[in-house]
């Protein structure tokens, strides 16, 4: 399959199951990443921090991000164009007509028990599912425990321990920005490029890559 | 005809200024919704807008774009919807791609790989604070907590398609309502 047909279907299938926001995309996103090789998860935390500095709803940038990215390592510059399109086009083509049935039928749909029951449900394995999400991301970015994905035939992940078992730089960096997003008054509403920007001068002068 | 295209024409372009607005999340758009939507262009009531917000919500999809699409027929019909939806959409294609350019041809640099390692914590963060907030709209009682705390766990251990977390979850809410008002 042309890796744009790849493209949409990917990003057709997250526009229509990620339900909740565009966080609710990124364990698609993720799980895309992992299937596919197109990407890795540090590649996608890159994304998801830089779609958080723009303009623009996260969940759109991000898919234009991932469908730039993918496009450009297949077709150069203009590859990466018609991948960031594909991928963005993809992602609202089932919220349109989503939206366009259910505004046709509002008021059924808002009174409706089978809708409201399913979203009891829907809502907490959404969060649950970004929950999973940033575990993934934890411990690729704060400990030294790697996924070995699964054995021959299985659907069971693995993981094992490359060194010691935390990344104490990172952890202190992450405990400082927990409190400043959450505890600390005159900082916790800022928006969150303030708090990027900082990590971002932070990574530089303690050289966090190791380069 | 003329005058439907016009019609258009505005749609997309007030979308598209909204697009460039909203900075971090589609909840970050209500305020601006309210202004542009409601107060100057008349489109919508304050009712009907916090209606969209809603549904757009807990239907599929990014909520600006839903919101969007909402607003957009009920303007202009079908050829609405998806023009507003377009309109949003554009501004994150072409900043993203440029940024997208730019990011790849440096991304050689040490001090480029540094900003991005610090920034790949605070990422970590961002994620964790969303996901406590959202704990708290999403789980509600108990069989929700059940519910968040196996898909956590299944997301973490098991290589599955989120896609059946989802429909599992669907399921599951309707099965576990029907039993309560069996029960009753």
């Amino acid at each position: 399959m042309s890796v744009y047909l790849r493209l949409f279907w990917e990003f057709f299938k997250t526009g229509l199951f990620a339900v909740g926001g565009g966080m609710a995309t990124l364990p698609f996103l993720h799980d895309i990443g992992e299937s596919t090789g197109w990407y890795t998860q540090a590649d996608l935390m890159n994304m998801l921090a830089v779609s958080e500095s723009t303009p623009g709803p996260i969940g759109i940038n991000m898919a234009t991000y991932v469908g730039f990215t993918v496009g450009s390592s297949h077709g150069g510059t203009a590859g990466a164009v018609l991948g960031a399109l594909v991928a963005t086009i993809g992602e609202v083509t089932p919220a349109i007509v989503v939206i366009l049935i259910v505004a046709a039928m509002l008021k059924k749909f808002r009174d409706s028990r089978y809708v409201n029951n399913a979203f009891y449900g829907l809502r907490p394995a959404s969060t649950g599912l970004i929950g999973a999400a940033c575990v993934a991301v934890v411990l690729e970015v704060l400990t030294h425990v790697v996924s070995l994905g699964t054995s021959e035939g299985g659907i069971v992940n693995r993981y094992a321990l490359d060194g010691s078992l935390f990344d104490w730089r990172g952890l202190a960096l992450a405990a400082v920005l927990l409190v400043l997003t959450n505890w600390v008054k005159p900082t916790k509403n800022l928006h969150p490029i303030v708090f990027i920007v900082l990590s971002a001068v932070v990574g530089v002068v303690f050289r966090f890559a190791g380069v | 005809m003329k005058q439907k295209f016009s019609m258009l024409w505005t749609l997309f372009w007030t979308f598209a200024k909204m697009g460039v607005m909203t900075f971090g999340g589609g909840m970050a758009m209500l305020p601006i919704l309210q202004r542009e939507v409601v107060d100057n262009k008349h489109w919508a009531t304050e009712e009907e807008l916090v209606d969209y917000f809603a549904i757009g919500q807990c239907t599929p999809g990014i909520i600006a774009v839903n919101t969007a699409t909402f607003i957009g027929q009920k303007y202009a019909g079908i050829a609405g919807g998806i023009v507003a939806t377009l309109g949003v959409v554009f501004p994150s294609l072409v900043i993203i791609s440029i940024l997208a350019g730019l990011i790849t041809n440096f991304s050689d640099l040490a001090w480029v790989q540094n900003a991005f390692a610090g920034i790949q914590v605070c990422v970590c963060v961002l994620i964790f604070n969303a996901v406590s907030k959202l704990l708290k709209k999403s789980v509600v009682d108990k069989r929700t907590a059940v519910i968040f705390v196996l898909v956590l766990l299944g997301g973490v251990f098991l290589d599955l398609s989120p896609v059946w977390f989802v429909i599992g979850a669907a399921l599951a809410g309707i099965v576990l309502k029907n039993w309560e008002v069996r029960k009753a």
